[in-house]
């Protein structure tokens, strides 16, 4: 065989140079990839937030006005959307495990792969140029007709999402192909691992929901380039069309970003509950239910906007169907906690968080699908304290369980436990202290998106404000638990944690082609017994 | 990496992370038929907001289509239908090892596009002549229709993306054609030839959509 099977030879020092990295056709090299970009550009998102909670410290102007404002919101949300956490789970963890979950040698396309990153990389870049036109206001949303007035900083944001959508379907259409073809002997779709059948819905809704964003992003363009009309009401368009056209892929989109979060969580719960995971079917065709639904409840976005009642009702209905099978996971996971040896590691605190926080958004996420509510709480901070909740206290969540995870198996080195865990408290509870009276915010009427608040909502704001900065001060130290496990952490074993599926077969780090020998599946990949 | 163990079909090194040279070549055909897939979803969001705007003002798209010649939209059929035909046959001709016969094919293939592009260059010069831009800079005097320049954005929207397919199929197609007159394709190999032959397909069948939706209505 090759050198890269040799002694102490992986897939990290298999080859040398920042060249070999910018060219390699390694999924894991990829993976890595993603992961200091996601990282640099959660960063930057991060620190938009610190100053919007700094700006809402109190009533009034504190650091900046109205205007710049908008700007700090629209980058938090567009960096945080299309650059952290769509790609965050599926291209950085999933790029990495899924071909070691299927007990394959890659993904089907490496150079499609590989393509896919620097449609990210380029994508970012073009959405930067928008700086120069004095940044973007629009929100991360882009509704029109404002977004087609405002200045041409939208122009550039707008076509870098475009690029950043290519991305996001080549590696959907990889993970696809890969699942189908490249699984390795007796992985049949019942032995793959949960991780696997969540990152495959989402790359279904990757593959068919991105190309709509695309095409609405497009038209956008061309509105503001040539004036097309379509979304102008001036010119005999609706601009109700674009939020149709836009949700019908955004909220697919937050089901992009939810499902491979639930993955991890499977995978997390039943490695360190010891014990196969109670109803894995059920988990399965859950994720897969979820994926489908999530096409026809685009319309709960839009309660307010003007479509008709039947309309309305028929969203809130289809909309509440996705309870069910999200309930269908918590109830499973919480199943497999039972009578379980549980241990509680730094990955099964964040798995435990998840479930937590996530069934807080998920129950909220309830109330706001019943329209007569959601005419209340429609652009009021409940929302936004619900979306955080599923997407900070569900997907960064188990992000950060997925890293601590996984980090023995990437880089062979284990992470401080007393620090990981440090930084758990201070997300966990920071997250809380944060969201939570946004909820009551919310309820009072305080609307989002504003720079500025009535007098009487200042010491719940103050609070969230502390609690921003607790979260913010917890990834600071997770950053630096992370980077001193990777230069210095003890040595892993090639299983530090006991668990059953493919990946923790195969050394840490990895070889090149993952595994010295193609691995032969004879049962579920959770077999504690 | 795996320099022990190549698989070598047809002349054709089966990347190392395959089994067999089969398992490729059906992992391109479902990647290829997933990309299309997007496509159909891409050109969708156009399809439907013509539904709606055609629901809305039905007289607009007629009067609209009058300003198309419904004769060079069906020449162009014509020629894209042929084109799609010397595509199936340069496969044909790979999997029966006719290799001459393939890169003749595809030369046809090319050139049909080519005679599509420029029948709607002459189509696109006529309009900017009267004065028949999209949106904003729609200027022609005699529209009877308060929006009919909406019609024209719809036009050149939906040919301009189609057109865009069209020069990236060319540009595939003089790809293979240069590989084929490297005979690099024979009955155990033609992979490239299937996939962007299947890609080719699509934008026929796009073109055969537009066509009556923007010559032919009212």
């Amino acid at each position: 065989m090759s050198a890269s099977h040799a002694e102490g030879k992986n897939y990290l020092n298999c080859e040398k140079g920042l060249w070999s990295w910018l060219t390699t056709l390694d999924h894991k090299r990829i993976g890595i990839m993603y992961m200091i970009t996601v990282m640099v550009f959660f960063a930057v998102g991060g620190t938009f937030a610190m100053l919007i909670r700094g700006e809402l410290y109190s009533a009034g102007r504190n650091i900046v006005g109205p205007e710049t404002y908008n700007q700090f919101m629209t980058f938090h949300g567009a960096i945080m959307v299309f650059m952290v956490i769509i790609p965050g789970i599926p291209a950085f963890l999933g790029n990495f495990f899924l071909p070691m979950h299927l007990g394959a040698k890659d993904v089907a396309f490496p150079r499609v792969n590989l393509l896919s990153w620097y449609c990210l990389i380029v994508g970012a870049a073009i959405s930067l140029v928008s700086l120069i036109y004095n940044g973007v206001d629009t929100g991360w949303t882009f509704y029109t007709p404002y977004s087609i007035e405002t200045n041409n900083g939208t122009t550039w944001m707008v076509a870098g999402a475009f690029v950043m959508g290519f991305s996001s379907i080549l590696t959907g259409l990889n993970f696809i192909v890969t699942t189908h073809k490249l699984r390795a002997p007796g992985m049949t779709f019942f032995n793959m691992p949960l991780f696997v059948w969540a990152l495959y819905s989402t790359a279904v809704l990757q593959v068919l929901a991105t190309p709509v964003l695309g095409i609405t992003l497009m038209l956008l363009i061309a509105e503001r380039v040539l004036g097309v009309g379509i979304f102008d009401p001036t010119l005999g368009g609706d601009p109700v069309l674009f939020q149709h056209f836009f949700w019908f892929y955004s909220h697919p989109a937050v089901y992009i970003m939810i499902l491979p979060a639930m993955g991890i969580v499977s995978e997390i719960i039943t490695a360190f509950s010891r014990k196969v995971i109670f109803g894995y079917k059920a988990i399965a065709f859950s994720s897969v239910g979820i994926a489908v639904v999530s096409f026809f409840v685009w319309g709960h976005h839009m309660f307010t906007s003007g479509q008709s009642e039947a309309a309305g009702i028929l969203f809130s209905f289809i909309t509440m169907l996705v309870g069910v099978p999200t309930a269908i996971k918590v109830f499973n996971w919480v199943a497999t906690l039972y009578k379980g040896s549980v241990r509680f590691d730094s990955p099964m605190l964040f798995a435990l968080g998840f479930l937590f926080l996530f069934t807080i958004g998920g129950v909220t996420g309830i109330m706001l699908a019943t329209a007569g509510l959601d005419i209340h709480f429609h652009d009021t901070y409940f929302v936004v304290a619900h979306f955080h909740y599923v997407m900070v206290g569900g997907t960064l969540m188990a992000i950060m369980g997925g890293f601590y995870y996984w980090l023995p198996k990437m880089f062979g080195r284990m992470y401080n436990e007393f620090w990981a865990r440090i930084t758990f408290v201070l997300i966990f509870v920071g997250f809380n202290v944060t969201f939570f009276p946004q909820f009551i915010l919310g309820a009072m009427g305080m609307p989002r998106r504003y720079y500025d608040y009535l007098p009487e909502f200042q010491s719940l704001n103050r609070i969230s404000s502390f609690g921003a900065w607790t979260i913010g001060t917890g990834f600071l130290i997770a950053l630096f638990v992370i980077i001193h496990s990777i230069r210095r952490g003890e040595k892993a074993t090639s299983n530090p944690w006991g668990a059953k599926t493919l990946e923790w077969t195969t050394s840490s780090p990895p070889p090149h082609e993952n595994f010295l020998e193609t691995p032969v599946v004879t049962g579920g990949p959770y077999e504690f017994r | 990496m795996s320099s022990g163990n190549e698989i070598i079909v047809g002349g054709h090194k089966v990347a190392h992370h395959f089994d067999s040279a089969e398992q490729e070549f059906e992992a391109s055909k479902l990647g290829i038929w997933l990309f299309l897939c997007t496509e159909i979803l891409m050109f969708g969001g156009l399809f439907v907001g013509y539904v709606i705007f055609h629901n809305i003002y039905p007289e607009m798209f007629a009067e609209g289509a009058k300003h198309l010649d419904w004769r060079l939209g069906s020449l162009n059929t014509v020629v894209l239908l042929l084109s799609s035909f010397t595509m199936v046959l340069s496969i044909y001709y790979a999997q029966t090892n006719q290799q001459k016969k393939t890169s003749n094919m595809l030369l046809i293939t090319f050139l049909c596009g080519l005679v599509f592009m420029v029948i709607k260059a002459f189509e696109y010069y006529h309009k900017f002549h009267l004065g028949l831009y999209p949106g904003s800079y729609f200027s022609y005097e005699h529209a009877e229709h308060a929006n009919l320049a909406m019609y024209f954005s719809f036009y050149f929207l939906m040919t301009g993306l189609h057109g865009t397919h069209v020069l990236v199929g060319m540009f595939l197609i003089a790809w293979l054609w240069i590989r084929s007159r490297r005979k690099e394709f024979n009955k155990d190999y033609y992979t490239p030839l299937e996939v962007v032959g299947l890609f080719w397909h699509l934008v026929d069948i796009i073109w055969i959509y537009l066509f009556p939706l923007l010559y032919l209505v009212g």
